[in-house]
């Protein structure tokens, strides 16, 4: 395996053991603590103002138009920082009647549940932020975190927009979230592991969605379909329908705070596509196909960061085309379809993936 | 080593709303009216609070998905050793769904999956 020149972990150790040497080892421990927090900060917005710009781009290039085009020179490179600048110079405004304590904690929920799960994410060989052996579950547990912030948001801004929008939300996404995990599941007993790092590396020879072959295929259509529900965007975004809903949960909210609600929506997107590439497509893996040892070798000297980058990006094109292709769903629609539709099937692949596992059915 | 990280992470996710606070607070103007207090409604001057008695669908399906998550929940450490322990793992498992099953089927004869 090529795969070892990109491995992150010998250098981050190197890093640890040299400033080990100049300092005691809290005050290392300290600082290698404020670096990690200043890196997952800038890549969460730096990832949600590309994730940004490419919605805008990638659904003007759906509806036939130009998108965002003037500012900051050819393509408006600079659109998005410089909404991100607006909206830090607009007012944060006291509402009346709110509940005060919970409208202010809701988008520390929000964050806190989407920073949690970014940090849990596989980006190299050796290069995530938070690892542990129950990983996939983690990211489970802590991802609920951010539909307690929905619900908050709606109850206490005293706007009936707002609880009717968090309401629809809370239903929609605890529902969906049980195919996710049942999905998540089909994929543990794939890989018999729920250490992210483990289950990147038992793809090393094929990819989850080609070794689990037809349950794994359709555990990943699930997980796209009820992925798509979880980040709360179209087609089943009527939590914040605005025609009938105004802005859904986050109507109440203004300036950054309601900044911090759209920052986590786009995070979010792109941690269900990461997570999506992580358990079907390989995370960080090369991609490889047999026979072709010359190819191999030059997918090998691609660093994973890349593929994984890459591949996440190529989930979030996908999502992005369905929400800008698919008419939205009523609240009915949305509810049948998963208790009705995707809980049983999912329930029936876990077993199919049970059965092809015990049996030595997978590749 | 992880639970360095993990604290690392809630104080970074914490400080990036803080610290967008306050810099908004310090940046953007503020201007004062009792209008800018009220709940958005288009206009008209809200009827009656808005914390009243809500649907109860919703709480319907709330039950419901307790008693499915808690499942996931207990298939993960299942999940984890099924292709060591084989058969078995396979038929105790049968037996764990199909009562869930079966209960998803009661609340769907039930009409507690219908939107009424």
């Amino acid at each position: 395996m090529t795969l070892d020149y990109y491995n992150l972990e010998p250098l981050l150790m190197y890093i640890h053991t040299s400033l080990c040497g100049v300092m005691p080892e809290w005050l290392a421990l300290t600082l290698e603590g404020v670096v990690v927090g200043v890196i997952i900060l800038l890549l969460y917005v730096i990832l949600a103002i590309v994730m940004i710009y490419m919605e805008r781009k990638v659904c003007a290039a759906f509806q036939c138009r130009i998108g965002p085009n003037r500012v900051g020179g050819k393509g408006g490179l600079l659109q998005v920082p410089a909404d991100v600048l607006k909206m830090l110079t607009k007012e944060i405004i006291k509402l009346k009647n709110a509940d005060n304590f919970l409208y202010n904690l809701a988008p520390f929920l929000v964050i806190l549940a989407s920073v949690l799960t970014f940090s849990c994410l596989p980006w190299n060989k050796g290069g995530e932020i938070l690892h542990m052996n129950i990983g996939i579950f983690f990211i489970l547990a802590v991802s609920s975190i951010g539909i307690l912030g929905i619900l908050l948001a709606g109850w206490s801004s005293n706007s009936k927009y707002s609880l009717i929008g968090a309401m629809r939300s809370g239903a929609m996404i605890i529902s969906y979230e049980l195919s996710i995990g049942i999905c998540v599941l089909t994929m543990v007993v794939m890989s018999g592991t729920m250490d992210i790092q483990m289950i990147v590396s038992n793809q090393a020879n094929g990819w989850n969605i080609f070794k689990g072959h037809i349950p794994a295929i359709a555990a990943f259509i699930i997980y796209l379909i009820a992925g798509n529900a979880e980040a709360n965007r179209g087609p089943f975004d009527l939590a914040e329908a605005e025609q009938e809903l105004t802005a859904g949960y986050h109507t109440e909210y203004s300036g950054l705070h309601f900044g911090f609600f759209y920052l986590a929506e786009y995070l979010n997107l792109f941690i269900t596509a990461g997570i999506a590439t992580t358990l079907f497509l390989g995370g960080w893996m090369p991609l490889h196909i047999a026979g072709l040892e010359g190819f191999n070798a030059v997918m090998d000297y691609i660093p994973g960061v890349v593929w994984f980058l890459g591949k996440t990006f190529f989930i979030v094109f996908l999502l992005m085309w369905i929400r800008w292709t698919f008419p939205r769903l009523r609240i009915d629609q949305v509810l049948t379809l998963e208790w009705k539709y995707l809980m049983p099937t999912s329930l029936v692949v876990l077993l199919l993936m049970t059965v092809c596992k015990i049996y030595g059915l997978t590749f | 080593m992880y639970f360095l990280y993990l604290i690392v992470a809630i104080l970074a996710a914490i400080l990036l709303v803080v610290a967008g606070i306050t810099v908004a607070k310090l940046v953007a103007p503020r201007s004062f009216n009792p209008q800018k207090g009220e709940p958005y409604e288009c206009g008209i001057p809200t009827h009656g609070r808005s914390w009243v008695q809500f649907k109860v669908g919703y709480y319907l399906f709330a039950i419901l998905f307790l008693m499915f998550d808690i499942e996931t929940v207990f298939l993960f450490p299942w999940a984890v050793v099924a292709a060591e322990v084989g058969t078995y793992a396979l038929v105790s498992v049968s037996f764990f769904l199909f009562i869930l099953i079966l209960g998803l089927a009661y609340a769907w004869k039930k009409g507690a999956l219908e939107w009424k």
